[in-house]
């Protein structure tokens, strides 16, 4: 992180890190290992890892890219928590219907 | 009253920066804030049907399985190609970014550039997608259940056109009716039925499901029926890529405005290039956009 005004090389870093992020999602979508096929907490072991890895991804999308990481606290705060608290009540909400919803047909 | 306070406009002129970032930069946040809560409505909304339709949603590896001058099924490689196409763009907007802050006009102009060459190339590859999408190269058979079934020979996936020995791409348009696919189905033993629940049934099985239960062959896919599976699976796709790429679009025209206002001197002349930066932001938006695009649409 450091300075960022003054070089380049974080971009750099950055950058390598979401291409491998990615390339590890997709070498695990085409291999599918088959310990990971197995279903905890309502899905996939491997689906969970591919939720992690974005995240990750996201994260350094906006921490870094979007140089969130370096403004001020009120800022994050104001940015951050609609999403984190709105997506995943409606990720709650909707997922939790469409289960209910199958349970039906 | 102190000597910052008389050299500051007063705060009805603007001259208050709330969390130490201009109006500009705190209103491209704010709509961004708003544009992510639609997009995660959208995949949420997906995630609910999926969720409702466990056993007969399409596989994302049957469906997206091409890759431009390559014969053969290669799942997640195009669309794997087009994330990193977007996150290159993003590095080059980066980069532009940083150079504006060092006002060094010329390497603005040469990553701005080349960061518009990105989204071009990404928004030319997701209308190749959409065209095979739409072409389709399979085929289905909608049955009266709903549900979309397929041919498999041998037990892998394979398509109606196999069978039907042509070639969906050598720019004929096929139609074809049950009642062919049954009979080809009593020619070919080796072709059979693939249910959606991924089952396969024998040939004889397959022609007596065919015959109590299709109700039409389905080639390519619209916004009311599609090959791949349950039709809300088509309307996802085309509504979510969609909205996606036209924000992908939007974007790389707002680059080549800020662009020609580089050239012409514009943000040299006012002393900074902020201009850049909230462009920008809407340009890592899109690339954050796609990353869980990619995840859910073509991953899960």
């Amino acid at each position: 992180m450091g300075n960022h005004s003054n070089s380049n090389w974080w971009i750099w870093k950055v950058f390598w890190i979401l291409l491998i992020v990615t390339a590890i999602e997709v070498a695990l979508g085409i291999i599918k290992p088959p310990f990971m096929m197995e279903v905890y907490f309502g899905t996939k072991l491997i689906n969970h890892i591919f939720i992690i890895l974005t995240l990750i991804k996201a994260a350094y999308i906006v921490m870094e890219f979007m140089h969130l990481g370096q403004e001020k606290k009120g800022l994050k705060l104001v940015i951050l928590l609609p999403a984190l608290i709105l997506i995943p009540y409606m990720l709650f909400i909707l997922l939790t219907e469409g289960l209910y919803a199958s349970i039906m047909i | 009253m102190s000597e910052h306070k008389e050299n500051t406009p007063k705060a009805w002129s603007g001259g208050d920066k709330p969390f130490n970032a201009s109006y500009g930069k705190l209103m491209m946040w704010f709509f961004l804030i708003t544009d992510a809560l639609t997009f995660s409505g959208f995949l949420a909304a997906y995630g609910w049907s999926r969720f409702k339709y466990p056993e007969i949603w399409p596989n994302p590896e049957d469906v997206f399985s091409h890759f431009p001058f390559l014969e053969g099924d290669h799942p997640l490689l195009f669309v794997a190609l087009m994330t990193f196409i977007l996150i290159m763009s993003s590095v080059t907007m980066v980069l532009a970014v940083n150079y504006g802050h060092k006002m060094q006009k010329n390497k603005v102009i040469l990553w701005l550039s080349l960061t518009i060459v990105g989204g071009s190339i990404f928004l030319l590859s997701q209308a190749w997608e959409w065209g095979h999408f739409i072409h389709g190269d399979k085929g289905g058979i909608d049955t009266k259940t709903e549900s979309v079934v397929h041919l498999a020979k041998d037990n892998e996936l394979s398509s109606i056109y196999d069978m039907m020995g042509v070639d969906s791409y050598d720019g004929n348009e096929y139609e074809f009716t049950v009642n062919q696919i049954i009979t080809s189905l009593e020619e070919n033993p080796e072709y059979h039925i693939r249910k959606a629940n991924r089952e396969f049934l024998t040939n004889e099985q397959s022609i007596n499901y065919l015959n109590e239960n299709a109700t039409e062959v389905i080639l390519g896919a619209n916004l009311t029926r599609n090959e791949y599976g349950h039709r809300l699976f088509a309307d996802y796709f085309y509504f979510i890529t969609g909205f996606h790429g036209f924000h992908v679009f939007s974007g790389v025209i707002l680059l080549i405005i800020i662009l020609l206002n580089v050239i012409k001197g514009t943000y040299e002349r006012r002393g900074h290039y902020e201009m850049v930066e909230k462009v920008g932001l809407y340009w890592h938006f899109v690339d954050l956009v796609w990353v869980f695009v990619f995840t859910f649409f073509y991953l899960v």
